[in-house]
Formats: C-alpha cells, sequence, structure tokens
C-alpha cells in the first residue's frame, strides 16, 4: 500500500479526477521493512514511472515559500510589540524553525502521516527520524519524492505553534514557550495534521476539505493562542488603547504582511501538489488565483471599514485585512471559484475586523490578535468552504448543506481539540516551569531580560 | 515657581505619570516633557552578550522628566514621582528641584505663574 498522503480530489467515492497527462504507476515500495534501505538500488522501473518534474520543482520552491513565512511572521509580530520585546517575539518564530525543524523530521512526520492508527494519529515505525524513508521513494501516485512532501509538510508545522506567539507576546517566559512549541506541536498538531490530511485520519474519510489547513493550522493555533493568553493573563500594563502598547515600528509589520502574502502562494498553490490527482497544475493554479483575489478583496474591505468607521485608512488596517483574506481563503483556495475567493476575503475581514474589538470588551490581553485573525478568520474560511466549493464536491447550493454540515463538525471538532490539549499542555507547564517572565523582567523588557540582547541602542555612546 | 528635573528608570514612566495626574490639578492634561537619557550612577548596566562576548554597558538608559510647578504643587510632585519611580534598588534615579525665574505662554506672550 501507498503511503498515506493528503487528501487526493474528491476524498473517498468522490473523485473527479481531470484528465492526466499521463498515468504513473502506484510505486509499491520494494524495500518496505528494510531498515537500511537508504540508498537502494536503482530500480528502472520506479524511475521510469514516478517522478513528474513540473511537480517536484514546485513543491521545493513551495516549501522554501513557505519558510520564507516564518521570518515574514516575526517581522509582522515583531514591529508590533514595543522595542523592549521585538527580539524575543522574532526569538518565539525563529525558535519554532529549529525545535519543530527537529521534531519533525524525527516524530512529527510519523505522528502526522504515518499509517493511521484508528484515524486517530499515524505511526510507521520506518518513519521515526525518517530512517527507513528512501529518498527517492515517490509519494503514491503524486509523482514527488516523499522526502519533498516531508519538507513540504515540515514547514506548516512550523508556522502554527509560532503563529500563537502573538496572543502571549510581551510577557510570556521563553523557556516555557520553547517547551509548550516542542509539546504542542507533537500532541496537537501532529495528531490534527493526520486526523484532516492522513489517508485513514477520521475527518479525511469524514469528507472534511481543508485545503491548506484552515483546521489544521488557522483554527487550531488561533483557539490555542486565546487559551494560553487568558491562562497567561494580561501584561502588567494591559490596558485598552493605552498609548504604552502601541507597535514600535509599523514598516517592520508591513514587510512582513508582504512576506507573508508571497509565501502563502507556496502554503496554498503548493498544497495543490498533495491534493491533485496525480499531478499538479490546474488546481495549483486556482489556488494561486484565489490566494491573491482574497488577500486583495479582504485588504481593501478592512481599509473601507476603517475609513468609515474611524475616518482615516491605516497601513496596519491595510495589513491585517491582508492577514484575514489569507487566513480564510486557506481551506477553500483550490476548492473555490475567484468570485467566491472575494466573498470569503471580504466576509472574513468583517468578522475579523469585529474579532479584534472582542478583547476590549471581554478584557482578555491577545497581544497581536492572534485570535482575532488566525482563529476567527480560519473558522470563517472553513466553513464558507462548504458553502462555496465547486470541486470536488459540489456546495451549499447544490448539495443542500451536506459538505456544509461535514466543515462545522470538521471545524468543531478542530476546536476541541485544540482548547483541551492546549489546556492541558499549559496547566503542566505552569505546574512545572511556569509560563511568565517575572514582573521585573516584563517591565525592563524581555529582550535584555531574556536574551541579554538590546535591538536598539541609544545614539549616545555607542 | 520651581522646575523639576526627575531621572527614573525607563519602566517606571507610566506609574510616575499616574501617580502625578492625581495631584496635578489639570488631571490627566498636565504640562511634562520626557527625555530618553543615558548615564550612570551606582547601577550597574544589564550585561549584554553578543555571540558569546559579555558587555556590561557603562551607560544606563534613563528617562528624564522634566515638569515646571507652581509652589503649590511641588511637594505634591515630589511625593507622587517618589510613589511612582521607586522601586528601592540601586537606579531608581534622582529629583532635582530648581527655582524657576520666569515662564511665558509662546501663544499668547502671558507670563508668571499664570503661563505655566
Amino acid at each position: 500500500m501507498p503511503r498515506s498522503i493528503r487528501a487526493p480530489l474528491g476524498g473517498p467515492g468522490l473523485q473527479e479526477v481531470p484528465p492526466t497527462v499521463f498515468t504513473p504507476t502506484v510505486f509499491t515500495p520494494t524495500a518496505a521493512g528494510a531498515g537500511c534501505a537508504l540508498f537502494p538500488s536503482p530500480d528502472p522501473a520506479v524511475d521510469a514511472v514516478a517522478i513528474d518534474t513540473g511537480s517536484t520543482a514546485w513543491m521545493l520552491t513551495s516549501s522554501a515559500l513557505v519558510l520564507l513565512m516564518v521570518p515574514g511572521l516575526a517581522l509582522f509580530y515583531g514591529g508590533l510589540v514595543r522595542r523592549k520585546n521585538v527580539l524575543t517575539m522574532i526569538m518565539n518564530s525563529f525558535v519554532a524553525m529549529a525545535v519543530v525543524g527537529v521534531l519533525w523530521v524525527l516524530v512529527g512526520y510519523c505522528l502526522a502521516f504515518g499509517d493511521s492508527i484508528g484515524g486517530l494519529v499515524g505511526w510507521s515505525t520506518d518513519l521515526l527520524g525518517l530512517h527507513g524513508l528512501p529518498f527517492d521513494r515517490m509519494l503514491a501516485d503524486k509523482g514527488v519524492p516523499e522526502i519533498v512532501f516531508v519538507m513540504f509538510q515540515g514547514k506548516f508545522a512550523i508556522i502554527t505553534p509560532a503563529l500563537i506567539s502573538g496572543a502571549v507576546a510581551e510577557r510570556m517566559k521563553f523557556s516555557a514557550y520553547v517547551l509548550f512549541t516542542a509539546l504542542w506541536s507533537t500532541l496537537i498538531y501532529c495528531p490534527l495534521a493526520h486526523w484532516v490530511w492522513g489517508s485513514g485520519g477520521w475527518l479525511f474519510e469524514y469528507g472534511v476539505l481543508d485545503f491548506a489547513g484552515g483546521t489544521v493550522v488557522h483554527v487550531s493555533s488561533g483557539v490555542s493562542a486565546l487559551v494560553l493568553c487568558v491562562m497567561l493573563g494580561a501584561r502588567r500594563d494591559f490596558s485598552p488603547g493605552k498609548m504604552s502598547v502601541l507597535p514600535h515600528n509599523l514598516p517592520l509589520t508591513l514587510l512582513g504582511a508582504g512576506l507573508l502574502w508571497f509565501g502563502w502562494f507556496g502554503f496554498n498553490a503548493g498544497s495543490a501538489v498533495a491534493a491533485e490527482n496525480p499531478v499538479a497544475g490546474t488546481v495549483a493554479g486556482l489556488a494561486f488565483a484565489t490566494t491573491q483575489t482574497a488577500a486583495a478583496a479582504a485588504a481593501l474591505t478592512w481599509m473601507l471599514i476603517e475609513w468609515w468607521r474611524h475616518g482615516t485608512p491605516t497601513s496596519l488596517g491595510v495589513a491585517s485585512g491582508v492577514l484575514a483574506g489569507l487566513v480564510a481563503i486557506t481551506p477553500a483556495a483550490g476548492h473555490v471559484t475567484p468570485l467566491s475567493a472575494l466573498a470569503i476575503g471580504s466576509v472574513s475581514s468583517v468578522c475579523c475586523f469585529g474579532a479584534v474589538q472582542l478583547k476590549n470588551r471581554f478584557r482578555y490581553d491577545d497581544t497581536l490578535d492572534a485570535f482575532g485573525l488566525h482563529g476567527v478568520g480560519g473558522l470563517i474560511g472553513s466553513v464558507l468552504v462548504g458553502v462555496f466549493c465547486f470541486t470536488p464536491v459540489p456546495g451549499l447550493l447544490a448539495d443542500g448543506g451536506a459538505q456544509l454540515s461535514k466543515q462545522i463538525v470538521g471545524t468543531l471538532a478542530a476546536v476541541a481539540f485544540a482548547v483541551v490539549g492546549t489546556w492541558l499542555i499549559a496547566r503542566f507547564l505552569q505546574a512545572t516551569v511556569g509560563l511568565r517572565a517575572t514582573d521585573e523582567q516584563e517591565r525592563d523588557g524581555l529582550d535584555i531580560s531574556l536574551h541579554g540582547e538590546h535591538a536598539y541602542h541609544h545614539a549616545i555612546g555607542n | 515657581m520651581k522646575l523639576l528635573i526627575a531621572i527614573i528608570r525607563p519602566g517606571q514612566l507610566e506609574q510616575v505619570q499616574n501617580e502625578l495626574k492625581d495631584v496635578l490639578d489639570e488631571q490627566d492634561n498636565f504640562r511634562l516633557t520626557i527625555e530618553q537619557v543615558e548615564g550612570h550612577g551606582r547601577q550597574e548596566g544589564r550585561s549584554e552578550v553578543y555571540r558569546g562576548r559579555r558587555i556590561v554597558p557603562h551607560l544606563v538608559e534613563k528617562i528624564k522628566v522634566t515638569i515646571a510647578l507652581n509652589d503649590d504643587y511641588v511637594e505634591p510632585a515630589i511625593d507622587a514621582i517618589v510613589r511612582g519611580a521607586r522601586t528601592g534598588k540601586v537606579g531608581d534615579g534622582k529629583i532635582l528641584v530648581l527655582p524657576m525665574e520666569d515662564c511665558i505662554r509662546i501663544r499668547t506672550g502671558e507670563r508668571g505663574p499664570g503661563a505655566i
């Protein structure tokens, strides 16, 4: 049997495969079970059918694009905090590249995409440390080496916990954050990715559509961010609208938003390689177009709302709109038309605009709106897929809500799992290492207190 | 009329402002000038590490608050700044009280205590 893969178009029983350029033979791993298969003897039959150079090249490119989103996120977040906390904020993203980058190869891929155990988690001993994965083994019938797929998926695993860091900015202890990232990635992200994307995963078998991570990445990180920021408590000087907690460098944030938008093409259009059957091309183009369209529509909507409500269109508003649109189109990218993407982007923008005001009313300190943008945008997108999708299954108007109800079930399952899991992990850390920096460290800034560095020195004396 | 110059920890600025707000009759519209300064006293700077090299900065960042006051407000303002800025550790800063000869409001040309 080919190893588990991400959703082939249509899911079980629903395949409407577009005409294929060629029909590759499904590779049956002849060296299966041989632990020493690192350099298997070349098998001409395999080589002849296996590689689709276009898809492989695009997936390699996409993997690099998605990785670029992490420093993009670092800048996006870094500009929004005060100057005394910018380095620790950026570190939160960079350390995810380090920690999850290691964990993914050791156990993460195995847990997410190994052979399914009851639809709940993956496990294949030969994938531990990738030691039994020959580098030229193809990913099922995709024409892409599985090692490329491992790397592509690894980038998603890296950015997801980094998204959470926005909610706990300026006060979470760095050591606690590193441990949280390691535990959350292993215990929450990997099983959830298996549920939704692994063949045999229960939400995958149920037919939930999540093109590039609306539930797995954004809903999970968004609701986890909310839970964590409530458990952590507000910053010592948190008070909505107060002068001293203004962003210290918006150009940094806008540069970050630009990098995120750029990288998102890899995130969404790259996901077509895994989803499209057997080779990528048409759906990748569709995902690219919807990604672009939704981001633009959401940015425009956010700007217009601000203009109307506050009289001034702000740069941060446009950047936030871009994020709201990109997040919402993520689960839908290869399933909807560009016109639907306009609608999804705009609706998400309106909802996220409302959601980021909630923290003032309920007084929780979701510092950089990880929940307001990723949680809410992800929920909107994950549900709206069921309304607007046209490929591989029809949406609300044609199927009377069957897909919509599946989407709602899938989204609620992801919310419940992430909320409970995050709560347990955070309780554990609270009882052992503690979650928060001390009051004094928080006052002096986490950069100098926890990392021994200043981002900016005064001109005098330097 | 007195001129108060207070050198305080950057992290205490907000508390100082909040304390001052309570004792000055303009409430949160009181006149205040703030500068970022560096200097050294008995407090040692927090050491920084760059690629393994530990560096103790010889200058420490501080905030300088300048505020002009009519005589009745001087003592309450001093108390307020002390309340807001004190942590009890070396490096809490100083308050300097200077006599002030005159004060001119540029917009109107008004002079003296009324111009403060």
